[in-house]
C-alpha cells in the first residue's frame, strides 16, 4: 500500500492547502491586530481626558485652559432622543406594513430593496438634504435639523429588523388570532409585535449605536455650539462635531478632549452593540 | 326586552346588534391601521425621490453654467468661481479602489476562518470580534489614522515603498513624492480597515448558504480543506461574493470622516499615491459649511448628487447580486 504522505501529487495537494488555511489565518489576525490596536490606542490616548471635568463643564475657548464636554454630551443625548423618538414608531409601523400588509407584493418588494440601499446610503448626503429642504428654508442651523438627518439613518435599520422579525413568527400564531376573531390590526400588534418584542428592541438599539458615531449629518445640519444650550431649535453642540473640530485643532487641552470623547462615544456605541447582542441572544434561548 | 334585543338583530340574523357595531368598529379600526402603515412605508420611498430632487434642484445653478465638462474639469477656484468635478470623483474612486483591493482578500480569508477553519467554540467570540469593529464610529478611524497611523506610514512605510516599488518603471510613478504621512493611499488603507469587518460579515453570511451536503461530499471525496473551498464553496457563493465586495464598495464611496482627516484636502490632481488629494464627501464636510456664493453651493450640491448616483448604482447592482444568492439558497 502506498502511504499518502509519500504520494507527490497528495504532497502538493497538502501543501497548497496548508498555506491557503495560513492566509486565512493570517487574515483574521490582520483584523484582531487592528482592532486592538484601536481600541488600546483610544482606551491609552482617552482614559487621559476623562475624569469629572467632562462631565460639568462646557466646552473650552480657543486657547482656555480645561474645560469639559458636558455641552456636547447634553446636546448629543437630546438630538439622539428625539431621533429615536421620530424614527421609532415610523419604522415599526412601516416594518409591520411590509411584514403584514406588503408580504410579497411588489410595492412592499422595492421599498424593501430601498430601506436596504438607503443603510448604505452616505450619510453627507443625508445632511445634504436635510440642509436642503429644511435648515435653508428656516435660514438657521438646529438641533431638530441633526435629530431629523438622524432619523433618516435610523428608520431604514428599524424598519428592516422589524420586518425580519416579524417574519420570524409562525404563522400558525397568527392563525390561531384570526380564528379567535381578532381584527388584523390588534393580530399585528398584540400577538406577532409582541412575540418579538426582543428583537425589535434589538433593532432600536442598533439605530441608537448607529447614529450615535455618526459626524457627517451633523455637520450641517445641528452645527456646533461652543456653550450649553438646551434649546434644540439653535445650533446645538453634539460630541461626534466636536471631537472633529477639535482633534484637528492646534490646542493639546482641545486635543486631550476629543479624545477622552471619541473615547465615550465609542464605548457607548460597543456597549449598545453588545447590550442588544445578549439581549437578543437571551430571547432567542427561550 | 332590552337585552333580548341586544342579542337578536331586527331581521332575525345570527349576528347581534352589539357584535354587528363591534365588527364595524374593527373595520374601521383596521382601514385607519392599513392606511397609516401604509403611509409611513410609503414615506421611505418618498425620502429617496426627495433627496435625488432637492440635489437635482441644488446642483442645477452649477450644471446649468459649467454643463457637462463640470465632470471633466479639475478646476476649483473659489475665488474666480469656477469648479470642476474630477478632482473630487478621482479621489472618491482611487480611495476606494485601494480599499477594495486591500479589504477583498483580508475579509475573504476572515469570512473563511470563521466558517470553515475557527473550532466552534471560537465562534461566537471571534464572529463577535468582527463585528464590534464594524460598529465602531468613522470618526474614531480618522483620528486614528491621523494621529497614530499617519507618522508611522511616513517613517517606515512609505520610504520603504518609494525605495521598492519607487523604482520600477511604470507603478513607481505611483510611489514617489513627499512622504508626509497623509495622503490619498493613507486614506485607502483606513478606508479598507474600516470596510473589513463589513464585507467580511457579508462574506460569512454567503459562505454559511453552502448546502453542508456538498461540501461532506467532497470531503468523503479525500478532498483537503482548502480544495472544498476552491472547488465547492467559492463557484457556489461566487455571485454574493461580488455582492459583499460591491456593498463594501458602496459603503466606501460614501465615508466621510475617516478620510476627511487624512486625505490631505488639497484640490490637485496628480499620478502618486502619496499625495494630498480630495474625496467628494471630504470636499463636502470641509467646505460646505462655509460656501457662500451661488455657484460654490451649487457645485457642491452637484458633487453630493454624483456621489449619490455613483453610490445608488453600486448598491443596486450588489443587491440584485445577493438577491440572486438568496434566490438560489431558495429563500425568495
Amino acid at each position: 500500500m502506498i502511504k499518502p504522505a509519500m504520494n507527490p501529487v497528495y504532497r502538493r495537494r497538502l501543501w497548497i492547502h496548508r498555506v491557503g488555511i495560513a492566509l486565512s489565518f493570517f487574515a483574521m489576525a490582520i483584523g484582531l491586530f487592528f482592532l486592538m490596536w484601536i481600541l488600546l490606542t483610544l482606551i491609552v490616548k482617552g482614559v487621559g481626558g476623562i475624569d469629572l471635568a467632562i462631565f460639568t463643564q462646557s466646552t473650552p475657548a480657543p486657547g482656555s485652559e480645561g474645560g469639559g464636554l458636558m455641552n456636547a454630551i447634553i446636546g448629543s443625548l437630546l438630538m439622539v432622543g428625539a431621533a429615536v423618538f421620530i424614527s421609532t414608531p415610523i419604522g415599526i409601523l412601516a416594518g409591520i406594513y411590509l411584514a403584514e400588509y406588503g408580504e410579497v407584493s411588489w410595492f412592499a418588494q422595492i421599498t424593501r430593496f430601498v430601506t436596504d440601499i438607503m443603510l448604505s446610503a452616505p450619510s453627507i448626503v443625508i445632511g445634504l438634504f436635510i440642509y436642503a429642504i429644511y435648515v435653508a428654508n428656516v435660514h438657521h442651523f438646529s438641533g431638530w435639523a441633526g435629530s431629523f438627518a438622524m432619523s433618516l439613518i435610523a428608520i431604514p435599520v428599524v424598519v428592516r429588523t422589524t420586518d425580519n422579525m416579524l417574519n420570524l413568527v409562525p404563522t400558525s400564531l397568527r392563525e390561531a388570532a384570526f380564528a379567535l376573531g381578532a381584527p388584523r390590526w390588534k393580530v399585528a400588534t398584540s400577538v406577532r409585535l409582541r412575540a418579538v418584542k426582543a428583537g425589535i428592541v434589538t433593532g432600536v438599539l442598533l439605530s441608537i449605536a448607529r447614529i450615535s458615531g455618526e459626524t457627517a449629518p451633523l455637520l450641517f445640519t445641528a452645527l456646533n455650539n461652543q456653550f450649553y444650550s438646551a434649546n434644540m431649535n439653535a445650533p446645538m453642540a453634539n460630541l461626534p462635531v466636536v471631537i472633529y473640530q477639535f482633534a484637528m485643532s492646534p490646542y493639546d487641552n482641545w486635543r486631550t478632549l476629543a479624545w477622552g470623547g471619541a473615547l465615550l462615544v465609542t464605548f457607548s456605541v460597543l456597549g449598545l452593540n453588545i447590550l442588544s447582542r445578549t439581549l437578543f441572544h437571551q430571547k432567542i434561548q427561550h | 326586552m332590552n337585552a333580548l334585543s341586544d342579542r337578536v338583530s331586527h331581521d332575525g340574523h345570527i349576528f347581534s346588534n352589539a357584535l354587528k357595531a363591534t365588527m364595524r368598529k374593527q373595520r374601521l379600526q383596521d382601514f385607519f391601521f392599513h392606511k397609516l402603515t401604509f403611509f409611513f412605508a410609503l414615506s421611505v420611498l418618498l425620502v429617496l425621490m426627495g433627496i435625488v430632487a432637492s440635489l437635482m434642484i441644488g446642483a442645477w445653478p452649477a450644471l446649468h453654467e459649467f454643463g457637462l465638462p463640470f465632470v471633466t474639469s479639475i478646476e476649483w477656484d473659489p475665488v474666480n468661481d469656477k469648479y470642476g468635478a474630477l478632482i473630487a470623483i478621482f479621489g472618491t474612486l482611487v480611495t476606494s479602489f485601494i480599499a477594495l483591493l486591500i479589504a477583498f482578500p483580508v475579509s475573504f480569508g476572515i469570512a473563511l476562518f470563521l466558517t470553515e477553519i475557527c473550532p466552534a467554540w471560537l465562534k461566537r467570540p471571534l464572529g463577535t470580534a468582527v463585528e464590534l469593529l464594524a460598529g465602531v464610529p468613522s470618526i474614531i478611524y480618522g483620528m486614528w489614522g491621523m494621529f497614530i497611523f499617519a507618522p508611522i506610514f511616513a517613517e517606515y512605510i512609505q520610504p520603504a515603498l518609494a525605495n521598492t516599488l519607487g523604482e520600477l518603471p511604470v507603478i513607481g510613478e505611483l510611489f514617489k513624492g513627499p512622504m508626509m504621512g497623509i495622503g490619498m493611499l493613507t486614506a485607502g488603507l483606513i478606508l479598507a480597515i474600516m470596510i473589513i469587518p463589513f464585507i467580511a460579515s457579508v462574506m460569512r453570511d454567503v459562505f454559511e448558504t453552502v448546502p453542508q451536503v456538498l461540501k461532506e461530499s467532497a470531503y468523503a471525496l479525500g478532498c483537503t480543506k482548502w480544495e472544498v473551498v476552491r472547488n465547492i464553496v467559492l463557484p457556489y457563493t461566487r455571485i454574493g461574493v461580488v455582492g459583499a465586495v460591491m456593498l463594501g464598495l458602496g459603503r466606501a464611496l460614501g465615508e466621510t470622516m475617516a478620510i476627511t482627516f487624512v486625505i490631505g484636502n488639497a484640490h490637485t490632481l496628480s499620478w502618486s499615491l502619496f499625495a494630498a488629494g480630495n474625496s467628494i464627501a471630504s470636499t463636502l464636510a470641509n467646505e460646505f459649511a462655509e460656501a457662500d456664493s451661488v455657484l460654490h453651493v451649487s457645485s457642491l450640491y452637484a458633487l453630493g448628487l454624483i456621489l449619490f448616483v455613483i453610490t445608488f448604482i453600486v448598491l443596486t447592482a450588489a443587491k440584485l447580486m445577493l438577491m440572486g444568492m438568496a434566490r438560489k439558497e431558495g429563500k425568495k
